[in-house]
């Protein structure tokens, strides 16, 4: 077997040096998904610098309102824990629609983020895929790509991220702290995986050896209305085929704040701010959420087999806005 | 553990249950001889062509490596009957994922890196993996599978059609489906002595030891094909596969004991899989529901290897009556991996387009689905013409319209919502005929008052050991906790596979024919048993494999509702009812997890599963269960099965049909069904999920 380093950090400073000091590495958090790509051959890292331990592991309620979630938070307990349910009900809804209970209790905040497309095509070795090998083409575009995205996506690559958090975080207006040679920055949730491009192979603006340290979900729609909906082929357990996240906010009559995101229909979350900015200020009625879908999802360009996400993540998001402003339970599948 | 009765019929525990839920039952893979290595194939890349040239050099000097094995020096194997077996003899790829070497290393690790490290050289040829109807290479074959005749037809069909006063006439498409069962393929063998001990995972050791036997040219007696725990096969193990021929080379070669334990990925394309299907079914009826014409006509692929025909017209031969009909089978060899054996292979696709058609009829008609059935009743068999033994159809479907409160259900569609969601229900019809083989078993009482049989039978998970003790203690007349069924090894008495939902009819016969012979030898004893005890043996050649002057077939119904959801074209099943007449259900326990597992598996084919065939690269696309879904708990609702005691004398002396597969017959067209009374829009194409759903619901994009 291809031998490889295993080296476990105790502090943020630790593991950024252990990273540095040892070129090909990556960073371990639950390792549901970096396990996986090790074994299928995808990934080949000469060393793991295990971060799952680092002291990150806290939900805190910051001085300004705002709540930080430390990277090695676990899904379950993200999921589970009273804040967080209680002020963003989307987040937790995100991540208990996501893999199993068993993956959620190993994955961890910043792993969850940093997990590569399920692309059937990027997981076989013997495909060519762009992701994988810079250069070798793409055989999703004129292969199985049902599940692949409608925005965004380029010539070189139609891969989605898989995330479900991701999406919760980028409508949440949520901020990605990272921690690396050049010291701590934050990058918006909604910014911080990129569009595939020329560079498919990179999936976020993360620069090499920085660590996701937390993220930071901010005061402003902390208790407003949100939800998580995603549709899936089967009731647990599978990647969505196109979901929504949703937060709005409506006073007087109108709407005063909205975040919208979709996942599954791109290479990152996909941040509405068409349709926000049709939202806002506006009456929250069914015509201007259809409307505001539909100014968004303008931009779509469908491939042989996945024109159905179009629909499916209008339907999504006029549906997920009309519960929100009018209250009403969840009744669907 | 306490044994809960000896009468059959009796909610008897899983004898190994207790050993599998606390890890000590051991599988094929798990056979840790000491020495024991491991070996990992190489699987062809390319769709269709023939090996250049293979580099093992790099892959030889990875530490552990201990040998690679290819079609240059692979030891050489005599004919194979099954061409799927002969694996590393020639250059030629006939299929992506065929295996081309096979890399043994002292670890499982070093093995894959060992197989990651083999170069391989082809020369590609153009190929060819998509099914269409009118694929020019269609042809109808002799038989499909099962030695049933291809074609058949009665009167004059097409005419009937044409004349008839409703007419049904819709094309059904069901995509490959896979096996999937949670033990992957694996086995052990170890060549000690001059002897070949194999532990595979199989669903027959006995026809594994024969198959090795003729491929490696050894005497039968010098081989011994173990099978005690399988993680389920669902067909795909229900024949020798290449993975045990592959470890019998690798122990050769090396001398030591080797395991081969096909890795997820690897078996779709490996192990067999359901061939897709293309259905055109036409139905004729008069105003009254009663059919004039019935049309099945079935195009499948197989691949250049092997002929294999899913038999998915045959089911229709034998359900309805209708004076003029035709079954027929079109097969296109193309360059894809050889189809196999899966669950109910013909019943389950065949049943799904046929109940679907029926479905459609009692749109067409105004009658109600269960009454169409119910008046379209033949009286013998319509195919051969012979009475049926036992046939409670009708009765199955009273039964369960009457459980599932089918009476209260208004026939329209899409009548019944609730806010976003469309609720609907539906039925249809199961069958799976009754098969039976010959076997050989042993009885023996031990002088402490305890017996054994021994029989080579199979426990795929379906409590085979706990049955034959209840129809060894039954026909002995003792309780069942002093009987000791000992099964899975070709040592023992040579008995067939746990397949075609035959096993226990088969090995039933057997053990119940000995049981027999040693109560008659203690009923003529007198006084203490010798030391050795006594012994009876049994071999129903003869009997069990001769002809019946019945049609012989179990029947159900499956009833479904569904809900549809109009914003995400999501269906989830909320309650699934099965009932059937299947015989006399030897043990009520065992027997309800068969039919409620096979209904799951049906739920699956009606709304998950689905396999893609990639035209570029000729693979199946979904090769984890991370992407071919089989149905998790979430998916699986209020699942009930029931059954009508049926007393059936034309049998076997148990008077039992088989129950392993007749669960997933119907119940995806029973869903389906569901599908459409709830949304107003017939999908014929499965699974059914949300793309197609949400695409019928609002029309074309």
């Amino acid at each position: 077997m291809k031998p490889f380093a295993y080296a476990r950090a105790a502090t943020v400073e630790e593991a950024a040096g252990l990273y540095a000091a040892h070129p090909g590495a990556r960073y371990l958090g639950g390792g549901t998904n970096l396990v996986d790509l090790m074994k299928l051959g995808v990934e080949e890292p000469a060393a793991l610098v295990d971060v799952s331990r680092l002291p990150l592991d806290t939900v805190d309620e910051l001085p300004d309102g705002s709540v930080r979630v430390g990277a090695t938070v676990r899904n379950s307990d993200l999921a589970a824990h009273p804040t967080v349910r209680d002020r963003y009900p989307a987040l937790s809804q995100a991540l208990l629609a996501g893999a199993s209970g068993q993956l959620r209790n190993a994955a961890t905040t910043g792993g969850n983020l940093l997990q590569r497309t399920r692309c059937p095509y990027f997981q076989d070795t013997d495909k060519p895929c762009n992701k994988r090998v810079p250069g070798s083409g793409c055989a999703a575009r004129d292969g199985a790509h049902r599940d692949h995205a409608v925005l965004g996506h380029s010539p070189q690559c139609i891969a989605t991220h898989p995330s479900d958090l991701a999406v919760a975080l980028a409508a949440l207006d949520a901020r990605v702290e990272l921690y690396g040679a050049g010291g701590a920055r934050t990058v918006p949730a909604a910014e911080f995986h990129r569009l595939p491009g020329d560079r498919p192979e990179q999936d976020t603006e993360i620069r090499p050896g920085e660590l996701i340290t937390g993220v930071v979900l901010p005061a402003a729609p902390a208790g407003l209305p949100s939800l998580y909906r995603k549709a899936r082929d089967r009731a647990s357990y599978a990647f969505a085929l196109a979901s929504v996240a949703a937060v709005l906010g409506v006073e007087g009559g109108v709407v005063r704040h909205v975040g919208i995101a979709f996942g599954a229909l791109a290479h990152r979350p996909w941040r509405a701010r068409r349709a926000e900015r049709a939202l806002l200020g506006a009456a929250p009625t069914t015509a201007a959420f259809e409307r505001a879908a539909d100014l968004e999802l303008a931009a779509a360009e469908p491939l042989r087999d996945n024109a159905y996400k179009v629909r499916l993540a209008r339907n999504l998001a006029v549906d997920a806005l009309e519960r929100l402003a009018h209250g009403s339970p969840r009744t669907g599948n | 553990m306490a044994d809960t009765g000896t009468a059959l019929g009796a909610p008897a525990e899983r004898r190994e249950g207790r050993d599998k839920v606390t890890g000590s039952a051991r599988y094929a893979a798990e056979q840790n001889i000491p020495g024991r290595v491991h070996a990992w194939p190489v699987a062809a890349g390319i769709t269709r062509g023939t090996i250049r040239a293979i580099d093992t050099g790099t892959a030889l000097a990875l530490p552990g490596v201990l040998a690679v094995l290819t079609h240059d020096d692979a030891p050489r194997l005599a004919p194979a009957d099954d061409p799927t077996l002969a694996v590393l003899q020639d250059r030629r790829v006939p299929h992506h994922g065929w295996f081309v070497a096979l890399v043994v290393a002292e670890t499982l690790e070093e093995a894959r890196a060992g197989a990651a490290a083999v170069r391989v050289e082809y020369d590609v040829e153009e190929h060819d993996v998509t099914l269409t109807e009118d694929h020019p290479g269609a042809y109808t074959p002799e038989q499909a599978n099962g030695g049933n005749p291809a074609h058949r037809e009665q009167g004059h069909p097409e005419e009937a059609f044409a004349t008839a006063d409703v007419r049904v006439d819709a094309r059904y498409r069901i995509p490959p489906l896979h096996n999937h069962p949670m033990e992957p393929h694996a086995a052990t063998a170890h060549r000690s002595g001059g002897r070949l001990l194999v532990h595979d995972s199989s669903q027959g050791a006995t026809t594994v030891r024969a198959t090795l036997a003729s491929l490696f040219r050894l005497p039968e007696d010098d081989i011994t094909v173990v099978s005690e725990h399988v993680g389920g096969g669902f067909g795909s193990k229900g024949t020798p596969r290449p993975h045990v021929v592959l470890a019998v080379m690798a122990a050769l070669r090396t001398g030591r004991p080797v395991t081969v334990a096909l890795p997820r990925r690897l078996l779709p394309d490996a192990v067999g899989h359901r061939a897709p299907t293309l259905h055109r079914f036409r139905l004729g009826a008069a105003a009254d529901g009663t059919l004039v014409s019935s049309l099945h006509e079935v195009t499948t692929h197989t691949s250049r290897i092997k002929e294999f025909v899913e038999q998915a017209a045959v089911p229709s031969r034998i359900m309805y009556a209708a004076p003029h009909r035709l079954t027929t089978h079109r097969v296109v060899p193309l360059d894809v991996p050889s189809p196999s054996w899966m669950r109910a292979p013909g019943e389950a696709p065949g049943m799904y387009a046929l109940e679907s058609a029926m479905d459609e009829l009692a749109v067409a008609t105004g009658l109600d689905p269960v009454e169409l059935r119910i008046v379209n009743e033949p009286d013998t068999d319509p195919d051969s013409g012979k009475p049926f033994s036992s046939r409670h159809l009708i009765e199955c479907l009273r039964e369960g319209a009457r459980r599932f409160g089918w009476a209260q259900r208004d026939p329209r569609p899409r009548s019944r919502t609730e806010g976003p969601l469309l609720v609907g229900t539906g039925v249809a019809s199961a069958t799976y005929p009754v098969m039976v083989s010959p076997a050989r078993a042993s009885a023996h009482a031990l002088p402490d008052g305890r017996f054994a049989v021994r029989i080579n039978a199979t426990d795929i998970g379906t409590g085979a050991r706990t049955v034959l003790a209840q129809i060894a203690a039954d026909a002995l007349g003792v309780p069942l906790d002093r009987v000791r069924a000992e099964v899975g090894s070709s040592d023992l008495p040579p008995a067939p596979l746990a397949g075609g939902s035959s096993g226990t009819a088969s090995w039933g016969w057997a053990v119940h024919e000995a049981c027999t012979r040693l109560a008659a030898l203690l009923a003529a004893h007198t006084g203490p048993l010798p030391d050795g005890g006594l012994r009876a043996h049994a071999d129903t050649a003869g009997s069990a494999d001769a002809g019946s002057d019945w049609a012989r077939h179990a029947f159900g119904a499956h009833f479904a509702e569904v809900t549809v959801d109009t914003v995400s074209g999501e269906v989830r099943v909320r309650r699934l009812l099965g009932v059937y007449a299947a015989g006399r259900i030897l043990n009520a326990r065992t027997a309800r997890s068969q039919f409620i597992g096979a209904m799951t598996m049906g739920l699956g084919m009606a709304l998950t599963e689905g396999s893609t065939m990639d035209a570029a690269s000729g693979d199946f696309v979904e090769s984890d269960l991370a992407s071919y879904h089989v149905p998790v708990h979430a998916d699986v609702p209020d699942i009930e099965a029931h059954w009508i005691d049926e007393d059936d004398p034309h049998l076997n002396p148990m008077g039992s049909k088989g129950i392993g597969e007749i669960g997933i017959v119907g119940t995806a067209a029973a869903i389906g069904n569901a599908v459409h009374h709830a949304a107003g829009v017939r999908y014929r194409e499965l699974p059914l999920t949300p793309d197609r759903v949400l695409e019928g619901l609002a029309g074309p994009l």
